[in-house]
């Protein structure tokens, strides 16, 4: 696998320069601060190796890339409220290796989403890079899951009747990659998970497991920081589990965060830290070894 | 993320689902179609109607018997009012009366029957009155209604169902069973509207009357005045000469009454207004169906749009770009259907449709096209735009 390019590493540089005062205005250029690390100016260097590329090793200043506090998520309100969160507090470095286990129900998802931005928490804080997203609107959470994030659903969640190739672009495109260089990391994201003599192929041409790693290619195609998956290999059979999972851990190994739910203990045993989430908080957390961390 | 990119997914949104684009494109289709084609055969059924009766003349009366006042008698019309109408005297603005009797018949002749529309039996005047002209053959005279012959004179229509090969002057017919011969066939003179002028039969009235009608009141008296100037003065002394036969006091309603053709003009074209409108309510219904029809196929399938949008999302789009798409999705296939029934209307108007040559209204054609074109707009974007409004996770959790 190839190292990232220079203006990737400088990007990340930048956004850990910016990382500082407890609060500060938050303004789009956060954002882009933020996105830089993958997208913004990428040199076409990286294109044709993008997908299996490295991030490098994580940038001076260590500022973990999640950092959550106090986290509280409630659905609902009064006597039918569902408090799903209850003031978790959670800190993942960068490069780790995470698997969130628990009890069907106790908040896994719920704080995956939050974590990708897919929703918003009801109150607590959540630092990306350092940088506190509580007050991000709209347009820039949608920025920092198109530059910084990379989400694989359980139930692959790609478009159908839409091929492989133009899922995968997906990103891409809203990330305003021109059609030539999108095409090109594209496919070779999807290389990277073995389908590139299937990107013509549409989602219901492909079996479950080709579709997630269809899935996970869409999600590392913009080179994100952070590659969270929720329950990737719930609807798997064995093999395929093994397939996912070694792309996973050669996302961890190329330097990226990887954060996944799982119930299987042999899927959780590829992760290098295991925390258990019992009724909306973190009960344990240790390393896969089973010494506590 | 620029025009084209939003443009392409559009473009692919559409033909990624053949079935329900194809749907919601006749859907538009349909509506549009409808409205324009049923609105143009409400307005050539009245511009035929009002061209047929323009093409009458000017300077005619019709007198036709009314039921008169509970309490006072109504007496019939007969053939010595309209003798009377015609002196020259009483009534100088009074070019020619003519009486008129109508029967439904069926005539025949060889092994073909035909049910005439208007059976008439009249006096000659009645055919120079309403320009009435002799194609074939030669009219009926003053002295074939003296005389009571069989005698008939038909319409072009009536000689095309009877004898579609041969040539019908001096052939013999038989209507109601009894025989008449042919004499003449009038010239064409073309639909009125609802009603074929050429599908006529006329015959001296003596023998209709004789033959089939019966002794009762005449159905009109025909009267034509001197000239289109003297119409007014024609209609009051026909007034006045039948108030004093028919004993109308002052104040009294008459059991008769006359109309112009003007008169008859504005009636008509009331009627026909009747049915313009409720062709126009049909064609709003099918536009509301096809509306509704569109919808539905936009709301079956929004459960599946509302989880793109979210997978749209969840990789960073933004609401704007969102909106973009299923904008110009609804544009493509609202124009596509709009157009495509527009086609088809115009196509339409172009048979004759139960007798009547449609003729297309233009701002029937914007309005049918407008209204499709919004409700497809409406039901392809509205939808789109509250699941874009949402967070990617409830969009993705859609059901
Ligand atoms: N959209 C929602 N509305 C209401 N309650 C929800 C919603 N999503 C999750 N919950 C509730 O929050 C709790 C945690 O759910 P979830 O995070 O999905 O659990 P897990 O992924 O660990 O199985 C559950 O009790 C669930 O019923
Ligand atoms: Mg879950």
């Amino acid at each position: 696998m190839t190292a990232r390019s220079g203006s990737t590493r400088g990007g990340n540089t930048r956004s850990g320069n910016t990382r500082g005062g407890d609060t500060r205005p938050v303004d789009t250029r956060a954002v882009n601060a933020l996105a830089g690390n993958s997208l913004a100016g990428s040199a076409p260097t990286g294109s044709a190796s993008t997908g299996s590329a490295s991030i490098g090793s994580a940038p001076g200043g260590g500022a973990p890339v999640i950092e959550v506090r106090e986290l509280r998520k409630t659905y609902g309100s009064g006597d039918t409220a569902v408090h799903a969160l209850r003031g978790l507090d959670l800190v993942v470095e960068r490069g780790e290796y995470l698997a969130i286990m628990g009890a069907s129900g106790s908040g896994k998802s719920t704080l995956l989403n939050v974590l990708g931005c897919l929703d918003i928490p009801t109150s607590g804080r959540y630092l990306i890079d350092g940088i506190d997203t509580s007050e991000f609107g709209e347009a820039q959470l949608g920025l920092l899951r198109n530059r910084k994030i990379g989400f694989v659903f359980q139930s692959f969640n790609l478009i159908p009747r839409t091929t492989a190739l133009a899922n995968v672009e997906l990103p891409l495109v809203y990330a305003g990659v021109r059609r030539a260089e999108r095409r090109a990391r594209s496919m070779a994201a999807l290389r990277m998970v073995g389908l590139e003599d299937r990107a013509g192929h549409r989602p219901n041409e492909l079996s479950g497991g080709q579709q997630q790693r269809v899935a996970i290619a869409r999600a590392l195609v913009t080179g994100p920081a952070i590659v969270l998956a929720d329950e990737p290999t719930g609807n798997l059979d064995t093999h395929s589990s093994q397939e996912v999972m070694g792309i996973l851990d050669r996302l961890h190994a190329s330097g990226r965060t990887v954060v996944l739910i799982t119930h299987e203990d042999d899927v959780a045993a590829h992760a290098r830290r295991v925390i258990r989430v019992v009724d909306g908080q973190i009960v344990e957390s240790r390393t896969a070894w089973g010494v506590p961390a | 993320m620029r025009f084209t990119e939003i443009l392409a997914f559009a473009v692919r949104g559409v033909t990624a689902n053949k079935l329900r684009s194809a749907l919601t494109t006749l859907g538009i289709m349909i509506g549009v179609a409808s409205v324009i084609l049923l609105i143009a055969v409400g307005n050539g059924a009245s511009q035929s109607v009002q061209q047929s009766i323009a093409g009458l003349g000017t300077n005619i009366l019709t007198v036709s018997p009314q039921r008169a006042q509970a309490g006072s008698t109504t007496k019939p019309l007969t053939v010595a009012d309209a003798t009377a109408l015609a002196d020259p005297v009483e009534a100088p603005a009074v070019k020619s009366a003519s009486p008129v009797v109508s029967a439904s018949a069926t005539a025949s002749h060889a092994a073909t029957s035909y049910s005439v529309q208007q059976f008439i039996g009249t006096d000659p005047a009645y055919f120079g009155t309403t320009n009435s002209e002799v194609a074939q053959g030669a009219l009926f005279s003053t002295d074939d209604v003296r005389q009571g012959r069989k005698v008939v004179v038909i319409g072009a229509t009536v000689a095309t169902q009877l004898f579609p090969s041969s040539q019908p002057v001096g052939q013999s017919i038989l209507v109601n069973n009894i025989p008449f011969t042919v004499v003449g066939v009038l010239a064409t003179k073309g639909s009125s509207g609802l009603q074929d002028a050429d599908d006529i039969a006329v015959a001296p009235l003596s023998t209709v009357q004789n033959a089939l009608a019966g002794y009762g009141s005449l159905s009109q008296i025909v009267v034509q005045a001197t000239s289109a100037d003297k119409l007014a003065d024609a209609q009051a002394q026909v007034t006045t000469i039948l108030d004093g036969r028919h004993k109308i006091g002052y104040g009294q309603t008459a059991d008769y009454r006359v109309l112009s053709q003007e008169q008859l003009l504005s009636a008509r074209t009331a009627t026909t207004d009747t049915f313009t409108v409720l062709l126009a309510s049909v064609a709003a219904i099918s536009l509301l169906v096809g509306g509704i029809g569109v919808t539905n196929i936009m709301l079956v399938t929004v459960t599946e749009r509302i989880r793109e949008i979210g997978i749209r999302k969840a990789v960073g789009a933004r609401r704007g770009s969102i909106l973009g798409q299923f904008l110009l999705e609804a544009t493509m296939l609202s124009l596509f259907g709009g157009a495509l029934g527009v086609a088809a209307g115009f196509i339409g108007s172009g048979f004759t449709i139960a007798g009547i040559t449609p003729v297309v209204v233009p701002s029937s054609v914007l309005l049918a096209f407008a209204v499709s074109a919004l409700i497809g707009l409406f039901f392809g974007s509205y939808p789109a735009s509250r699941a874009a409004r949402l967070r990617p996770i409830e969009a993705l959790r859609h059901e």
